[in-house]
């Protein structure tokens, strides 16, 4: 890496220290002209912080930045937009009152009369910029009312409209179906194809394999690896994120089903809008089982998760536990029957951010008699313990029980969950998107806990987005479509018929 | 029946629609303050206390100088320099904005009665004369038309200029690249950061104008409409254009509307002396509409997305 004229980007020694915690830690990180890079790290490895430098919106503590061969001092973020560097964040810089023309143009708007807005020329210039990168949008449409995979078009036509020759694209396929990020697969080959420079932000190590040329590792805010990607496998980058080895695939015995836990009939639901979000689903979930759900998320998971749960009202149909009705019983009925949930939304349902991590654990739990005199007054020590025994056996990293949920990572954030949930030896264990935002030694983990969880003879039903953990985890899949279930297949059935399953497709072919 | 009769009477009369829009303008110059301040993501509730700040200094320019354009420029120095308080401290040190807004309207209501008694001791503030008021100024010819002639064309300057103002806020805001620039802060302020975007300097320059529009307001009324200071004279009408403000969903002409219905409120309860209703059912009215109004008819009035949340560079 000595010559340093062929760099697009290179940062020399780059430090950044925030309270408590130094986010890079002399970073030496460069990308050749021409080349996908994918930047690769567990949550708060500082990758984020290294791109928010180079991008301008974080100034080092000390070390150098050259771009293009010349070192460069950047102010803010419009420095690194004249340098030709342009970000696509995690979470879209879009708003979703604007049309998708202003949003592109903001910053550098064209004008007529030196101060007024010029709508005509933005949407010549949008339907240029769309024309020649092949990437159709429509100027006058509302941000808000695309779906994620058009927003985040909108987001790299913004960026190009800035002239950027290198792209930074943070997480990018976070928010995406599958079909949707091979998309944008297509798009950044173009792109590359057309002369620009990518920098491809992400933790799912399948994505860079595929996408990336060289990749550049980090942990704990310290670069860990440089590694060229076709010389180099999933095992490898994982050990070196994690900085041990993990385990990538489930290691499970063969499920023994045993009785019918849970019996799902004809449930109906509306979602929050009030249009029909379940329409007629039927199951059947036994003893000692998963039971994966796969689908594109918005076809009724989160609905059926919810009903089941108690936080949702059925429309019609009829719930079954252990031969009781309970289609409507509400959460804490639900709850003491044997029911855990594990909710898709962790920071709004999950837990309570402000309260502590002892105050999270007993949530749902406060009223019994272990940890509250008649109800009334909370037993404080009683609480501690058990809070102390959880974070122990649930290895959730802080330094106190004190510490506010707020304040923990994705990952432990959700180990605080799991170990609540699972205390109670549900009989039903209800899991939704529980590795959502996840790193990968959290994953691994938390999937350890539901197949214990399994062995120990509890009924598992698992709602996830992605299709890789549905079919590791899971004994059985049932394949969600527009509010039912259309088909229930094997885990070791092909992606390819799952996702055309899921896409609607393929349920006659498959009952043909 | 004779009282709705002596209203409907009312209705039809130059002068209570001429009176209607000198009130309207009193509340439309805070309320264009704080849609401009909000618009950019600074609840700003402390019109009132910028108002009564440029009212009291107003008088006591003018008073000094008998100069009543030198007074209007110090009445808006002196809301301006109340909203830079506001300012610095919502902004810069990322305080709560309706704590901040609280304060500044007790402190301006408590150091304006302290000044009146250090300065001018426990007698009347005085008064000031005719010639250093703000000038009524009737536009030759078109002052002739019927009734519109008194309405429109009979008024303070501070009610032309409120109109001109009201008109230009309008388009900038929603039709110049400042106006995207400020709406697009209010909203996403990363996004209008990492788009090059100065967001400090947008909000900074957003807030400090509500604080000279309230000036000015402070100014009309002390030395237009009156000719003198009394303490706390303003009366709530910094917190009437915050309703106005809300009414208006967050846009200037919304705003003039919600401002012409509790001017038009305020002109009948002046005019209470020919109507044959109690004044106190009376000056309830304006606030009752709005009520109303505010419950059913207008809709969801939406707020800026990032409205009263302090910016944080690099934290998502």
């Amino acid at each position: 890496m000595t010559d340093s004229a062929t760099n697009a980007v290179e940062m020399r020694q780059i430090v950044k220290q925030f309270p408590g915690v130094r986010a890079n830690d002399q970073v030496d990180f460069s990308v050749r002209a021409g080349e996908i890079h994918a930047l690769v790290g567990e949550n708060g490895a500082g990758k984020s912080t290294l791109m928010n430098i180079l991008y301008g919106l974080l100034r080092p503590d000390s070390g150098e930045i050259l771009i293009n061969g010349k070192a460069v001092h950047m102010a803010g973020p419009r420095d690194a937009i004249a340098l030709g560097i342009g970000m696509v964040h995690q979470h879209f810089m879009l708003i979703p009152v604007f049309s998708v023309g202003e949003n592109i143009m903001l910053g550098r708007e064209p004008v007529s009369g030196a101060v007024f807005y010029d709508r005509g020329q933005a949407r010549t210039s949008i339907s240029e910029l769309t024309k020649r990168y092949g990437l159709a949008l429509n100027p006058d449409a509302r941000m808000g009312d695309l779906p994620v995979g058009l927003q985040q078009r909108a987001e790299i036509v913004k960026v190009l409209y800035r002239g950027a020759n290198i792209l930074i694209l943070d997480e990018p396929t976070g928010v995406l179906t599958p079909q949707e990020s091979h998309e944008l697969f297509g798009v950044l080959r173009d792109l590359v194809k057309g002369g620009k420079t990518i920098i491809f932000i992400s933790h799912k190590l399948k994505e860079v394999l595929e996408i990336s040329d060289r990749i550049t590792v980090m942990r704990r805010g310290k670069v860990v690896g440089h590694l060229t990607t076709k010389d180099t496998n999933e095992e490898e980058i994982a050990t070196l994120m994690v900085g041990r080895e993990v385990l990538l695939r489930v290691d499970k015995k063969p499920a023994t089903p045993g009785l019918v836990a849970m019996k799902v009939e004809n449930l109906t639901a509306n979602s929050d809008q009030g249009v029909p979000a379940l329409k007629g689903v039927s199951f059947e979930l036994r003893a000692g089982e998963i039971l994966g759900i796969a689908g594109v998320e918005g076809n009724g998971q989160s609905e059926l998760m919810e009903v089941l749960a108690g936080t949702r009202k059925a429309s019609g149909g009829h719930v079954e536990l252990g031969g009781r009705d309970i289609t409507t019983m509400d959460a804490r009925t639900e709850r003491d029957a044997g029911v855990a949930f594990i909710p898709e939304d962790r920071r709004g349902a999950g837990l309570v951010l402000a309260f502590s991590i002892a105050e999270n654990s007993i949530l749902g739990r406060e009223r019994t008699s272990t940890f509250s005199w008649r109800s009334i007054v909370l037993k404080l020590v009683a609480i501690r313990d058990w809070a102390r025994r959880l974070v122990r056996d649930y290895d959730v990293r802080t330094p106190s029980i004190d510490v506010a949920a707020r304040n923990l990572s994705g990952g432990n954030q959700q180990k605080v969950i799991v170990a609540r949930e699972m205390e109670g030896r549900p009989k039903v264990l209800l899991a939704a998107q529980p590795t959502r935002g996840v790193d990968i030694g959290a994953i691994e983990f938390i999937h350890r806990q539901i197949v214990k969880e399994r062995d120990g003879g509890a009924a598992v039903l698992l709602v996830s987005a992605e299709l890789d953990e549905v079919r590791s985890l899971s004994d059985r899949i049932a394949v969600m479509y527009e509010g039912k279930i259309v088909s229930i297949e094997s885990p070791d059935t092909p992606e390819e018929r799952l996702g055309l399953l899921m896409t609607g497709g393929g349920a006659r072919a498959g009952a043909a | 029946m004779t009282a709705l009769g002596d209203i409907l009477h009312l209705l039809f009369t130059a002068n209570l629609w001429q009176a209607t829009l000198a009130a309207a303008v009193l509340l439309l110059l805070p309320a264009l303050g704080g849609t401009i301040s909000e618009r950019t993501g600074v609840v700003n509730i402390a019109m009132e206390g910028m108002m009564l700040t440029g009212a009291f200094f107003g008088v006591v320019a003018d008073l000094a100088w008998h100069n009543v354009w030198l007074a209007t420029g110090v009445a808006m120095l002196a809301g301006g320099l109340m909203a830079s308080v506001h300012a610095i401290v919502s902004i810069q040190f990322r305080a709560d904005q309706i704590v901040s807004g609280i304060a500044i309207n007790i402190f301006a209501a408590g150091l304006t009665v302290f000044l009146v008694n250090r300065i001018y001791g426990l007698q009347d503030v005085g008064h000031v004369g005719q010639s250093e008021l703000l000038p009524n100024i009737d536009v030759p010819v078109l002052d002739q038309l019927p009734f519109f002639g008194k309405v429109l064309f009979q008024q303070n300057i501070i009610v032309y200029v409120a109109l001109i103002l009201l008109v230009a806020t309008q388009i900038v805001l929603f039709r110049t690249k400042l106006g995207l620039r400020m709406r697009a802060v209010g909203e996403h302020p990363m996004a209008a950061d990492t788009a090059g975007i100065n967001v400090f300097l947008i909000r900074y320059s957003a807030v400090i104008t509500s604080g000279l529009l309230s000036g000015l307001s402070g100014a009309f009324l002390a030395i237009g409409v009156s000719n003198t200071f009394v303490p706390n004279m303003t009366d709530g009408r910094g917190y009437i254009a915050l309703a106005a403000m809300i009414f208006g969903k967050w846009t200037p002409m919304g705003a003039f509307i919600a401002c012409l219905i509790f001017g038009l409120g305020e002109a009948i309860y002046a005019n209470n002396s020919i109507i044959h209703v109690s004044q106190y059912l009376l000056s309830m009215l304006p606030y009752l509409i709005t009520l109303i109004v505010l419950a059913g008819v207008v809709g969801r009035s939406t707020p800026p997305a990032h409205d009263g949340l302090p910016y944080i560079p690099g934290a998502e």
